[in-house]
């Protein structure tokens, strides 16, 4: 189905003040629900070259999948939807892609990416996410991380050798413990949420949430919610602001209404012998 | 290091490192940077070096040191800041040349941490558990520090132990803006734009945003058909800088934007 009329998506990546080119990498298909973000790294332009394809290998073949398939049908083997296969599968994809492309060419070596992707269906969003990019919802007022970063620091702070607040002035913030591209084989972190008519969700790279508090975040989303376009530019600026140390990248996802999946008669006929 | 380039009439004669913790520089052969011209005094100023740097400080010379077309007494030298002793030109170039740059920048780019790396070569267990596992985080940490781990394969690299803060603090003497509403019913009202962010307006009908950014203050149009008013001119999409005394027009009711200092 077409969530184009549903999911009003705006987006903004920017070099920030001190990079000189933009390893962030975004992608949106507003009628397929799906958004990717991916922040690269390695030499050179590496990172750049493994966020891109990251962005453009999920999203070309998401788009491909979800035109034949609904990914609310269940999946007779796990008996769950297909959704999350076909994202892992895609994930994994990616993955293969990168790494392969960094063992043959000597000037990619070592190059990977961090990755959110959120697939929005049947009301509710599956995410998957690798390394220390971020999904965020801001539902009634109140702003809540959903990811968890994949990093050297959340690991400390999980295993109670930091504090959130000693985070913040941390040594390496930069460290994520998985990222996409590095490994032949990665397992990216999956969680599906319900989704509510209103709620606005946040995809961002580090560069945002490093250079901005949470409670600012939420502050910009709740004054500029009206203007999606304009909220995703002014996070960028604040982040700018505050230094700009690295890229920064957002993407906004606003659910305006109920998209319920299309049912076929038999999961009809079942859903009302229940 | 940092260096001083002396030239004169935009011909570069020479460099000089600043190596030692004292440069001092005049007319006299015993300075440091001896520069034989009769508009420099003897002993004309010096430029003490701390360790990244240096201040600049006149002798009590008879032509007086000027720091970027200003006379100074003493001065903390910025990065490109131009000294001028009678014709010469000494321009300060500070410490962080690309190199160090480059350093700085690698640091705080995102780089993988792999377990593996860090692991011995006998092939440990991939996950450790319990109470093991902060023993494991931590050691990942220490070995992260002392190998860089710019690359799994290359972990000679040295982190330089430059922590940053989260944000960057707001510059302390940004001058405070507020506005105050001429009509409707609340007209006298004045409110003090303290958060980054105000918006003002009805949804629904008009909404604008007032951004407080170092650079200054400036509106935003958020929603609403018509975009509003200052001075009685209409704003464009982009974000209009607001300056002391303009009159903004929003929502049927008008208010002054002023700097209060």
């Amino acid at each position: 189905m077409d969530l184009a009329q549903v999911l009003e998506i705006a987006s903004c990546t920017d070099p920030g003040m001190v990079r000189s080119h933009n390893e962030d990498s975004i992608a949106t298909d507003a009628a397929n629900g799906l958004v990717v973000l991916a922040d690269g790294m390695g030499g050179y332009n590496a990172g750049e070259v493994a966020s891109g394809m990251a962005t453009t290998v999920i999203v070309a073949e998401m788009r491909q999948i979800l035109a034949t398939t609904q990914p609310n049908q269940i999946d007779p083997r796990t008996n769950q939807t297909i959704a999350a296969r076909l994202v892992r599968e895609q994930v994994l994809r990616a993955n293969s892609s990168i790494y392969q492309a960094a063992q043959n060419q000597p000037q990619y070596a070592g190059m990977g990416t961090t990755l959110v992707v959120a697939l929005f269906y049947d009301n509710r969003v599956l995410v998957a996410h690798l390394g220390d990019s971020r999904l965020y919802l801001l539902r009634e007022g109140a702003l809540r991380q959903l990811t968890r970063d994949h990093s050297l620091l959340q690991e400390q702070i999980d295993s109670g050798l930091l504090t959130a607040e000693q985070a913040k002035n941390a040594q390496h913030k930069n460290l994520v413990t998985k990222a996409l591209g590095i490994d032949p084989s990665v397992e990216p972190e999956i969680h599906e949420y319900q989704t509510r008519p209103g709620d606005l969700y946040l995809v961002c790279s580090d560069g945002l949430c490093d250079m901005v508090e949470d409670n600012e975040i939420s502050m910009a989303l709740q004054a500029l919610g009206g203007n999606l376009k304009l909220a995703a530019q002014q996070l960028v600026q604040m982040a700018n602001d505050n230094g700009g140390r690295d890229n920064v990248s957002v993407i906004l996802v606003r659910v305006q209404r109920e998209y319920p999946g299309a049912r076929s008669v038999m999961a009809k006929v079942f859903a009302w012998l229940k | 290091m940092a260096k001083l380039i002396l030239s004169m009439d935009g011909l570069v004669l020479k460099e000089i490192p600043l190596s030692k913790e004292r440069t001092s520089i005049g007319r006299k052969p015993h300075n440091d940077i001896q520069i034989d011209n009769l508009a420099v005094s003897g002993e004309h100023a010096v430029i003490v070096t701390i360790l990244n740097d240096s201040f600049l400080e006149d002798l009590g010379s008879t032509n007086g040191t000027v720091v970027n077309g200003n006379p100074i007494k003493k001065h903390f030298l910025q990065n490109n800041d131009v000294i001028e002793l009678g014709k010469y030109k000494l321009k300060f170039v500070a410490e962080a040349g690309p190199a160090a740059g480059v350093e700085k920048s690698d640091f705080e780019k995102t780089m993988v941490l792999r377990p593996a790396a860090a692991r011995q070569p006998d092939d440990a267990p991939r996950s450790t558990p319990g109470a093991n596992r902060a023993a494991a985080v931590q050691q990942a940490a220490t070995a992260a520090a002392m190998a860089g781990f710019a690359d799994a394969k290359d972990a000679t690299k040295t982190v330089p132990p430059a922590p940053q803060p989260a944000s960057a603090p707001r510059p302390a003497g940004q001058p405070l803006g507020a506005i105050q509403l001429l009509s409707g019913a609340n007209a006298g009202k004045e409110l003090e734009l303290t958060k980054p962010l105000t918006t003002l307006g009805k949804p629904g009908v008009q909404v604008a945003v007032l951004t407080r950014r170092p650079q200054g203050y400036f509106i935003t149009h958020v929603e609403g058909a018509a975009r509003p008013n200052v001075n009685g001119q209409q704003i464009g999409p982009a974000p209009h800088a607001l300056k002391d005394h303009d009159v903004i027009e929003l929502a049927g009711v008008k208010m002054e934007f002023f700097v209060k200092g």
